[in-house]
């Protein structure tokens, strides 16, 4: 069986290193079955983080020679094994050990943000009358696993560190799925403008590439959600409009 | 006592997937103080893996369909061992749940009218599951939890819980440590929710990640509750055998239910030759016919690929075993022949299955729009598990209520594709509910201290084990779970017998004395090896009672196959659940309940239906 070295960073945030481990790998592997091989063989109180193993879940979010990816979805046929694979933590979010970050931030996020408010029901059963083809997109935006890669590689986190005034991709994304859900009443274009800023994102589209969900993050979500927050906000006409109209 | 940090709640639920979610929102509905605990981040639990759909009578495709069909169905596919109420409530209460969600913002696939709209599946006799392409389980977990952080809900997340605490026959609490630092955290609540999920880390092969190690069971048994009918494992049919690394991912039944065929390496589809007797006249006799079926022909039989999932399962360990396999080990399930029948098929394919289409073609360079599948059973689900009441979802412990898998007595011998996922909104509910109810008639008990003292020695026992006690043998935490996971693979399996379960219980005792002495190293943060060595005794437990409750059941009825009894019943025996207890002195006992006689008014749907 061939063998292959993983340089895992070990560590807390007291104090953490690489630490290159030797370990056979076979036909198929990922790289979280070798992270997991050298866990049970070698290194039983190494930190990471997983569940579903089929990208699905989201939990095993890493950098594997300094590209974002899920661990679980990224196979060592892919890698050049020949030079030791470096296996990270995401590096935008506080470590707390070995591959594990605190992405806590992430859910307060989403907890300030304003939840799905539905117009009536259109049947007396309480439900609503929607057409697949006006829900298509918001279901590409609902294929979101929150695995924060998105938010990983976007430089205005992880350079700027600018997590009090930009809610970053993922939450863009979650905003269009509700601004852009046919039944969803409410207007969040304000908080977008202010405390989310969507200033911020000048569309470099890293976010677009990480996502293992192929969600096209800056083309459907942001962009569109930015021409909103410009007719709302700064259209001239629309704004002499309002004026006038009040 | 040793000072810890303590929450008090009302009402404590343990675990974050669909159940815990619905549960935890409905108890936090009125003005009481909820705490959610949970292994893993939120929205990361099993019930992101839920494909299919969800089973509900909402008949927005075939009118012919109403809780009455749901219930006949439900209780056929679990052989007649269901609680009959249960499947009632179930039957009745799902089309609400699920159009709820619709409410807390998911977005479900449209019917032409705009409606919900629902597909075919295996044991269902109309077109019955909800469901968002292959990925229904993720837009329930979402809608709950995006739903759930508004209502007030305490969410502890990356906590385990390592016992139940009780005062006097009540429970009263939880203790438990979280994961980043290993600290230990004390919960006081007047009523407590399980909502733990599975137990298929138990065996090799299985779709559960790391936290299914039958928590609520062990939690549940350890503090007096009983477990129900623990030999009904489902092992489902279609798991991924290649390559090695992804072997027992989950390959939806929806696969299946869009028009893709088992076929063995002769190219036979071979569930043609073997319909059991209780769907031959529901099952397709024809290729066309089934073919027809799984696009909507009303008047169409279901293809025999459709039947129930322990049968189905069966068929193909019987064509591995006679020499008919796939390369690695399986069968082939074949959905790109589809391409005969329509023009569009890999656009149609990969609209329908988007996720199996990414995950086979990440996973194992497959593109299953041009070639087969290879595929065999993998540990899913289990049936059995904590005893409720039917209504109120309380154990036999005043205070502690179950949900969802940990839970059982919806579905019998087997269940069902698509019911899960309604089994825990509907019930996860139920027992929000009436969780509450308890807390607001009952007062707070104050904790016993001295018993709290002695769950947090026994939690770091695994740092105080030596290191090597100079046996030779000593076996680290995750080398006496693999031999677990081998022994239960091979000895309570989809085939058992007499000797095999005997043995299984022996190496379970064994392995239990192991567990007591396994060391863990390094500190108490984040370390998985502690982690795992403490998640050692709930998989020892439950392992333990599927196998005890696999060598009571002598026949082969459902998901439980016995070699040595190959009879569906037992003679004279009647119909029986098989029920394990705590004994006073330690010990797992075993025992029978006969089924009830059901209620008049049920039995006449079932003569009616079928």
């Amino acid at each position: 069986m061939a063998k292959a070295i993983f340089r895992i960073w070990r560590g807390n945030a007291d104090g953490a290193e690489f630490v290159d481990y030797d370990t056979e790998v076979s036909e198929g592997m990922v790289v979280l079955d070798a992270v997991h091989r050298i866990q049970a063989e070698q290194a039983n109180d190494m930190a990471v983080r997983w569940n579903c193993k089929a990208g699905k879940c989201g939990s095993c979010s890493a950098e594997i020679n300094g590209q974002p990816k899920l661990m679980c979805m990224t196979r060592l046929n892919d890698l050049p094994l020949d030079e030791p694979v470096t296996v990270e933590p995401m590096r935008a979010f506080p470590l707390i050990k070995d591959l594990v970050t605190d992405v806590s931030w992430n859910f307060k996020v989403k907890e300030k943000m304003k939840p799905f408010t539905p117009r009536p029901p259109d049947a007396e059963d309480g439900t609503w009358r929607m057409e697949q083809e006006d829900i298509d997109h918001i279901q590409e935006f609902r294929k979101c696993i929150e695995c924060f890669l998105c938010q990983d590689v976007c430089h205005v986190l992880r350079e700027h560190d600018l997590h009090d005034e930009f809610i970053g991709p993922r939450f863009f994304v979650y905003a269009a799925s509700l601004e852009m859900h046919p039944i969803d009443t409410e207007n969040r274009l304000e908080e977008l403008k202010d405390s989310d800023g969507i200033g911020y994102c000048n569309i470099t589209k890293c976010c677009t590439k990480v996502c293992p969900e192929h969600i096209t993050i800056t083309d459907n979500a942001i962009i569109p959600l930015k021409e909103r927050v410009v007719d709302q906000f700064y259209d001239p006409i629309k704004k002499l409009f309002r004026v006038f109209s009040r | 006592m040793a000072s810890y940090e303590t929450h008090e709640y009302d009402v404590l639920i343990i675990g974050a997937g669909g159940a815990g979610l619905r549960a935890a929102i409905e108890a936090a509905a009125g003005d009481l103080k909820v705490g959610l605990v949970c292994k893993s981040l939120l929205g990361k639990a099993h019930t992101v893996m839920a494909e299919g759909g969800v089973a509900a009578a909402l008949a927005n495709v075939d009118e012919r369909d109403s809780w009455r069909v749901h219930f006949a169905d439900t209780m056929r596919g679990g052989q007649y061992l269901s609680n009959a109420r249960m499947a009632e409530l179930h039957a009745q209460e799902s089309p609400d749940r699920v159009r709820e969600l619709e409410a807390w913002g998911a977005l479900f696939d449209r019917t032409q009218e705009g409606g919900i709209l629902q597909r075919n599946f295996g044991g269902h006799q109309y077109p019955r599951l909800a469901h968002v392409g292959d990925r229904t389980g993720l837009e329930m977990i979402r809608a709950l939890q995006d739903h759930g952080i508004h209502q007030g809900i305490e969410v502890h997340m990356e906590n385990t819980v390592i016992s139940l605490l009780k005062t006097g026959e009540r429970v009263s609490g939880a203790f438990g440590y979280e994961r980043e630092k290993g600290r230990f955290k004390v919960f006081s609540a007047k009523a407590v929710v399980l909502a733990t999920g599975g137990v298929g880390k138990a065996y090799k092969i299985t779709s559960n990640s790391w936290e299914y190690t039958g928590d609520g069971h062990s939690l549940a048994y350890h503090a007096g509750a009983e477990l129900i009918d623990m030999e009904f494992v489902q092992f489902h049919p279609t798991g991924m055998v290649w390559p090695p690394s992804v072997r027992g991912i989950l390959v939806t039944e929806g696969v299946r239910g869009e028009g893709g065929i088992l076929k063995n390496s002769e190219g036979k589809r071979f569930m043609f030759a073997d319909i059991p007797e209780l769907y031959v006249s529901q099952t397709a006799d024809n290729p066309e016919e089934g073919w027809r079926y799984t696009q909507g022909d009303r008047d169409a039989r279901r293809p025999p690929e459709l039947l129930t999932r322990d049968h189905v399962a069966r068929c193909i360990v019987r064509e591995v075993q006679e020499g008919r396999g796939s390369p690695h080990g399986g069968v082939f399930l074949d959905i790109a022949w589809i391409q005969e029948k329509i023009s569009n098929a890999p656009e149609h394919i990969r609209r329908k299955l988007p996720s199996m289409y990414h995950q086979f073609k990440e996973l194992a360079d497959i593109d299953i729009t041009q070639e087969p599948m290879e595929v065999g059973p993998t540990t899913h689900y289990i049936m059995g598990g904590i005893r409720v009441d039917a209504d109120s979802q309380m154990t036999a412990v005043p205070g502690l209520f179950a949900a969802g898998e940990c839970a059982a007595g919806l579905h019998g011998a087997n269940r069902l594709g698509g019911n899960s996922l309604s089994d825990l909104l509907v019930f996860g509910k139920r027992a929000g509910e009436y969780a509450a109810q308890f807390a607001e008639e009952n007062k707070a008990v104050s904790l016993d201290e001295t018993e709290i003292d002695a769950i947090a020695e026994y939690t770091l026992k695994p740092f105080e084990n030596p290191a090597d006690n100079g046996s030779g043998e000593q076996m680290g935490p995750y080398d006496i779970q693999a031999q677990l996971q081998e022994k239960m693979q091979e000895l309570v399996g989809i085939a058992r017998s007499q000797g095999s379960l005997t043995q299984a219980l022996e190496d379970v005792q064994n392995l239990r004395e192991q567990a007591e002495n396994v060391h863990a190293i390094g500190n108490r943060e984040y370390n998985s090896g502690w982690h795992t060595a403490l998640d050692l005794d709930c998989l020892l437990t439950v392992s333990e009672a599927i196998a005890l409750a696999a060598l009571e059941r002598k026949a082969s009825i459902g998901a439980h196959s016995r070699d040595d009894y190959p009879e569906k019943e037992e003679p004279g025996a009647g119909k029986y659940n098989t029920i394990v207890k705590k004994a006073p002195d330690g010990t797992m006992e075993i025992r029978r309940q006969p089924v009830d006689e059901l209620r008049s008014d049920l039995q006449e749907i079932i003569d009616e239906i079928g």
